[in-house]
């Protein structure tokens, strides 16, 4: 029999993903099954239905509307998928897919995250079993060291390094901790495994608690994510009635329970020492170190954090061997990372692929380069701590060694494209809004410096830019990245450095010219009538809020520069294309 | 603040009870709490403040600490509607602070505000992770994407006549 197969993640559901299964259920009358699955990652084609026969993928529709649904139903009833070709997904857009390596995203959007059997049935569930059938906790971060694994949250620093410490650590209780707090706007992968395959963290936890003796496990995740936190609340009830969780697992005589903390909205409790002190239900201000919280974390006693993405990968290394992991990726970077296009690109969604490629691979050849025929002009990596890569250095190697060359970082894997309309002045300004918002506080570099940034390229954006602002900003730079507490801070210039050294020229415009090379920053824009284009409508004149347009009818109209408040009405109403901008 | 004094509202903290059964002996848990509070007042009234720090053996201070330093909590009531406007970095790239503007000359709020009629309270948010939507908003735990400005204001246009229907 046939099976329908609907995507439901978060972008899926948004999407409409939730109405085309409610319209396809209604007109099923037993001619095919209907199932929901995650997320597969190719957000710009959702929502998407796939449809099975004999557990083999026959047809993969993209862009289903409910408008679509009686022809959808009507050809999975009959076979004959004639109707529906037009929905049929092109080869270009399967090339998203088939073009990635997929290890921590291995079962996302293809079981179903709410149904342990269908995690078991793919071999889940397998690792942890040969785990306590005889490695001892030694040999698991043995097996991780060898695997290579780093912290895919955004540091990279080596997994069985800190599981290590850990272990070695004296006192207890000890914990284990997942940072699912993805705070990086532009990256939603961790959100996408546990919305889609949520037992593959539990078991990546679970291996992680084996290896340095933790008996509770707590993952912390976002508020903003009702829908993961819904599915793992599920995922870790069946895996707790399966005896995957709880007392004496598996009959090794291990014990591990698991629990989730729901965060309130604070950027900074992705810091790990932040989200410890969130954890103990306090304001998420970081912590110095040392002492590290391998000795001293979750209520003072040893406790080790990982990302969520750095789970995923756990179960599969261990079922693999580490050695099938180290053999992707580069010298100092091994296996797979996860990235989610977003953007100006055509096609979005989250791309797995082998530590090594190139960055112009992720751009152009998976997602298809930037959409509307504009022209790329830089990507940003690693959230509000990375930096924007410029199109000279599209080839760099994603790598961590080689991303942070740049001035960018690896991060947790956002990658935001953008297009020759983006103002990179007014992006850095964007971020240092964003790290404004979110300093806790704590210390006077990142609360004052970050500020005082966002100020001086606030004005520099307004048209206020004075001589001399380029060298402050790069002082205070310095200052805020040498001097700040944590993470947050310390990374919080980089989107300033990296624009500053990739388009100098661009604040050197705002600043002494006066104008706005991408045409995005309000202030220093001038709105004028072209005449010769102009029909005499009177349409501007009618929708002007400033009522500066002035001219008779069927004649062209004047902007009277000095009274506009550079609010774009007129340019969108024009018909004729006559309002520019300059 | 000073419209809300805590002398003059007086909540139903019994509505608490339960939570506060559960969760105030355990350690750590205040936002939790908090978080149960705000679902089911709405808000977090400064007398439920008060209350939850005596409960869980914490100053008030500490526990309003808490409550201002995340996002999710708020201290004043809530439009019926709170709209959350996504103004994350791909949010952001593709038109973002048009769709905000478009709102806010609508319903004559702004970021943090509620509307007159209480229908609406507009809130942008850092990142709501449809990054591919872009740019997105959540009202009520509907996700719009792909949106326009002129779609925004249409949605908002829908939500407010079902309610004047509903009258």
């Amino acid at each position: 029999m046939r099976k329908a197969v609907i995507g439901e993640g978060s972008c899926g559901l948004a999407a409409g993903a939730g109405k085309v299964y409610t319209a396809l259920e209604s007109l099923c009358s037993g001619g095919y099954q209907l199932g929901v699955t995650g997320c597969i990652g190719m957000c710009f084609l959702e929502p998407i239905v796939d449809v099975y026969e004999a557990g083999k993928l026959l047809k993969r529709l993209v862009r289903v509307s409910e408008k679509d649904a009686e022809r959808v139903s009507a050809a999975l009833t009959t076979g004959d998928f004639s109707a529906v070709e037009d929905l049929a997904i092109t080869a270009e857009d399967e090339s998203f897919l088939t073009k990635q390596t997929r290890i921590a995203l291995r079962h996302c959007g293809l079981i179903d995250p709410n149904d342990i059997d269908a995690y078991i049935a793919e071999g889940g569930y397998g690792a942890i079993a040969k785990v306590l059938g005889g490695m001892s906790p030694e040999d698991v971060i043995a097996e991780i060291k060898t695997s290579g694994l780093a912290g895919r949250g955004g540091a990279g620093f080596p997994t069985w390094f800190k599981w290590n410490a850990a272990r070695e650590a004296v006192g207890g209780p000890k914990y284990l901790i997942c940072n699912a707090d993805e705070g990086d706007p532009g990256a939603f992968m961790d959100r996408a495994v546990i919305e889609s395959d949520p037992h593959s963290l539990i078991e990546g936890m679970l291996i992680g608690a084996y290896a340095i003796g933790a008996a509770e496990m707590i993952v912390y995740v976002r508020a903003e994510y009702p829908l993961a936190i819904t599915r793992l609340t599920e995922a870790i009830r069946q895996a707790s009635e399966r005896g995957y969780l709880g007392e004496n697992i598996l009959g090794s005589g291990f014990s591990c329970t698991m629990r989730i903390k729901a965060g309130a909205g604070a950027f900074v409790c992705g810091e790990e020492t932040a989200l410890i002190e969130s954890l103990e239900g306090k304001r998420g201000m970081p912590r110095l170190k040392p002492p590290f919280p391998a000795q001293s974390g979750y209520w003072n006693k040893p406790s080790n954090i990982n990302n969520v993405e750095t789970f995923a990968n756990v179960a599969w290394i261990i079922a693999n061997g580490g050695a099938a992991f180290a053999a992707m990726g580069t010298e100092q970077s091994k296996g797979t990372k996860v990235f989610a296009l977003t953007g100006k690109i055509k096609r979005g969604g989250l791309v797995e692929i082998p530590m090594g490629k190139t960055v112009r691979e992720v751009i152009f050849d998976i997602g298809g380069g930037v959409r509307d025929g504009r022209k790329f002009k830089a990507v940003q990596t690693g959230g509000p701590s990375g930096g924007c890569i410029p199109e000279s250095l599209l080839d760099t190697v994603i790598d961590y060694k080689a991303l942070s060359a740049t001035g960018a970082i690896m991060g947790s894997g956002g990658m935001v494209v953008m297009d020759d309309s983006t103002c990179m002045v007014e992006m850095a300004r964007f971020f240092l809004k964003f790290t404004t918002n979110e300093s806790c506080g704590k210390c006077v570099p990142c609360r004052l410096g970050t500020k005082r940034l966002y100020e001086i390229l606030t004005r520099i954006v307004e048209g206020n830019g004075r001589e001399g602002d380029i060298a402050l900003l790069e002082e205070l730079c310095s200052a805020v990245k040498d001097g700040a507490l944590c993470g947050l801070g310390q990374t919080a210039p980089n989107p300033v450095l990296t624009t500053l050294r990739y388009f100098r020229e661009e604040y050197e415009a705002h600043i002494n010219e006066k104008k706005c090379p991408a045409g995005e920053c309000a202030a220093l824009l001038t709105y004028r009538i072209e005449a010769e284009k102009c029909k005499g409508c009177r349409q501007c004149a009618k929708n002007c809020p400033a009522q500066c347009i002035t001219g008779e009818a069927k004649k062209p109209h004047v902007i009277d520069s000095s009274k506009c408040i550079k609010c774009g009405s007129c340019k969108s109403v024009c018909r004729f294309g006559a309002v520019v901008v300059e | 603040m000073s419209e809300s004094c805590c002398c003059e509202k007086k909540s139903d903290l019994s509505l608490l009870e339960g939570v506060l059964a559960e969760y105030a002996p355990q350690k750590g848990s205040l936002i939790t709490i908090l978080q149960h509070a705000q679902e089911i007042y709405g808000y977090l009234p400064v007398d439920v403040i008060y209350h939850i720090a005596e409960r869980t053996g914490q100053s008030p201070a500490q526990v309003m600490g808490v409550a201002t330093f995340y996002a999710q909590f708020r201290l004043k009531p809530v439009g019926k509607h709170p709209i959350m406007l996504c103004k994350g970095t791909a949010c952001h790239v593709n038109g973002a602070n048009s769709i905000e503007k478009a709102i806010t000359e609508k319903l004559k709020i702004q970021d943090g505000e509620t509307t007159e009629d209480g229908l609406f309270t507009l809130k942008t948010v850092a990142c709501l992770g449809c990054c591919s939507l872009s740019p997105v908003m959540m009202i009520s735990g509907e996700t719009y994407g792909s949106l326009t400005p002129a779609k925004a204001l249409k949605i908002l246009d829908e939500l407010r006549e079902k309610e004047v229907a509903a009258q």
